[in-house]
């Protein structure tokens, strides 16, 4: 392989097929793809450090906008966290508000998808159709909480807002509409002869991999590994409702989107479900907390991109004194070692969506050189400090 | 100069920057795009070149490993062309105004136009903005 020339084609930082900065390096034989290199950073904001700055209640405004697609599931995560320091459970009805919320977000987020991923194979009919249908629940999200997005239902012990019965009507109206949509959408997706010839057998990723690279959520889902936080390690409502973990077996682009698009059918009955428990009853949203107590504890909740994972430690002050995050990209990013190498260039884009990355929420740590700015150390340069670091140690010149 | 003027007010092609947002923002600037909003019908189109850009709808805290590459954007855009800052964090800094990874606001890096607030502003205020935008130009 050395001997071999190799062509580097460059994506980003800011390229037509990102949203985020990102920037990519495939290294290239030819028309094969034989390494990819991710280099991050562009959307570093300092998040966990700004979270050791801030009231208890402040930081789920703060968690809230580490993503703007899934802004549910890290105040979800950071809220489990924090009561599990606590040691206190949140009443019945804040648990199915919960879930409501959590689940709205997986149907958006996975439409969403759906239309980026159609919107990357050159089908934008599918992108209009999608991104339409998900404004009904976008609607749906500003009549219940107050914003289209960031919707600051959650808070330490409960829920900020109740849902009103005056609500559910209309809400029960667009799930049997949305329903419908998703329905004659997914037939019209998984049914399409080009879509079938484009995204089967492409990006493949076997259990092996999966469970090599750690991979989680509808990843790891459409190769066949039944991971999901709801059912392995059960929170708020999911207990107490009926539903079903979706799997399949293939691991090629095609089982992801398919995973997805059926995800979204377990969504809608999860929530009538939900509406059901919560309808014509009256009941507290809140455990009111004063103050936290000296210890330390986790959270989890399954992201719409699978499981995101918060870490808090408390002394008993006013704020959290390390607050760790792990987003499910942060697992997700790294399998395109496995999927894209050996694929054509032309299959990169759609395979780079179909973890259905999520740049904003994985950046956590950037070290670079604050007098030069263009110098960045990459994790290979990291590991051979690293490396470098233990010679010394052995040596003895350092202690 | 009067040529460039009339040609420019017709039609706006957009290109949209992000230096380290929450991706809200992007997702409603391509909300705006889709069949709801639909703000082709103002002649606006989502280019993937900076260089044929009139507008640059600018989002996120800038961070410090954007800056230059920021920069590098604006100035290979075609002047005159305005620039719109989207967003609390492109506005002011937000929620992260204290980090220790904000370079921003955006009008410290160029020359800012237009200002949409919001966390994340709403599409129709975005639509709002772009009209205001489309009079100050005349």
């Amino acid at each position: 392989m050395k001997n071999k020339k190799r062509v580097i084609i460059p994506i980003g930082p800011y390229h037509p097929l990102l949203e985020e900065p990102e920037f990519f390096s495939l290294y290239c034989d030819g028309e094969t793809v034989v390494d990819v290199e991710w280099e991050a950073g562009y959307n570093h904001r300092a998040i966990e450090k700004l979270s050791e700055s801030k009231h208890w209640d402040q930081v789920t405004f703060l968690v809230e906008r580490i993503c703007g697609i899934c802004s549910t599931s890290h105040p979800f995560a950071y809220c489990n966290a924090v009561e599990d320091i606590l040691g206190i459970t949140v009443p019945e009805r804040a648990k199915y508000i919960r879930s409501i919320i959590g689940e709205m977000e997986r149907i958006h987020s996975h439409l969403l998808w759906v239309g980026l991923a159609g919107h990357f194979l050159g089908y934008n009919t599918v992108f209009m159709w999608a991104w339409k249908y998900r404004e009904t629940i976008l609607d749906m999200f500003e009549m219940i909480t107050g914003n289209r997005n960031h919707y600051a239902m959650f808070r330490i012990g409960g829920v900020r807002r109740d849902i009103e019965d005056g609500d559910i009507p209309s809400l029960r109206k667009v799930l049997g509409e949305m329903e419908g949509k998703l329905e004659m959408l997914t037939r019209a997706v998984l049914d399409d002869p080009v879509l079938a010839v484009r995204l089967k057998g492409v990006g493949v990723l076997t259990r092996r991999d999966i469970k090599d690279f750690g991979a989680v959520g509808p990843v790891a889902r459409a190769s066949g590994v039944d991971f999901d936080v709801r059912k392995d390690d059960p929170y708020a409502a999911y207990p107490l409702v009926k539903w079903k973990v979706i799997t399949t077996g293939n691991g090629d682009v095609f089982d992801k989107a398919v995973v997805r698009l059926l995800e979204t059918f377990e969504s809608v009955s999860i929530i009538r479900q939900c509406l059901d428990a919560i309808e014509g009853k009256k009941g507290e949203i809140e455990n009111q907390v004063r103050e936290v107590p000296a210890g330390q504890g986790i959270g989890r909740h399954e992201a719409p991109r699978g499981e995101c994972f918060h870490y808090v430690r408390s002394d008993g002050a006013n704020s959290p004194v390390r607050h760790k995050i792990r987003a499910p990209s942060y697992v997700n990013i790294p399998t395109f070692k496995a999927s894209c190498t050996g694929q054509t260039i032309s299959d990169v884009a759609i395979i780079l969506a179909g973890v259905d990355p999520c740049y904003c929420c994985t950046e956590r740590v950037a070290v670079y050189d604050a007098g030069n700015k263009k110098k960045l150390y990459g994790f290979p340069e990291l590991v051979e400090m690293s490396r470098k670091k233990t010679e010394r140690i052995i040596k003895g010149e350092m202690k | 100069m009067d040529i460039k003027k009339r040609a420019f007010k017709r039609s706006l092609w957009v290109y949209h920057l992000s230096g380290g947002s929450c991706n809200n923002c992007d997702i409603e600037i391509l909300d705006c795009l889709t069949p709801r909003f639909d703000i082709e019908r103002f002649g606006m189109v989502l280019v993937g070149s900076p260089r044929h850009a009139d507008v640059l709808l600018c989002t996120g805290i800038v961070n410090k490993k954007c800056v230059e590459r920021m920069r590098e954007v604006y100035d290979q855009t075609a002047k005159p062309c305005v620039v719109v800052a989207i967003g609390a964090c492109a506005c002011s800094g937000g929620i992260f105004r204290e980090g220790y990874q904000m370079a921003g606001p955006l009008e410290k890096i160029m020359p800012v136009d237009v200002y949409i607030p919001g966390c994340p502003p709403k599409p129709e205020a975005m639509i709002a903005g772009i009209v205001k935008l489309l009079e100050k130009i005349k």
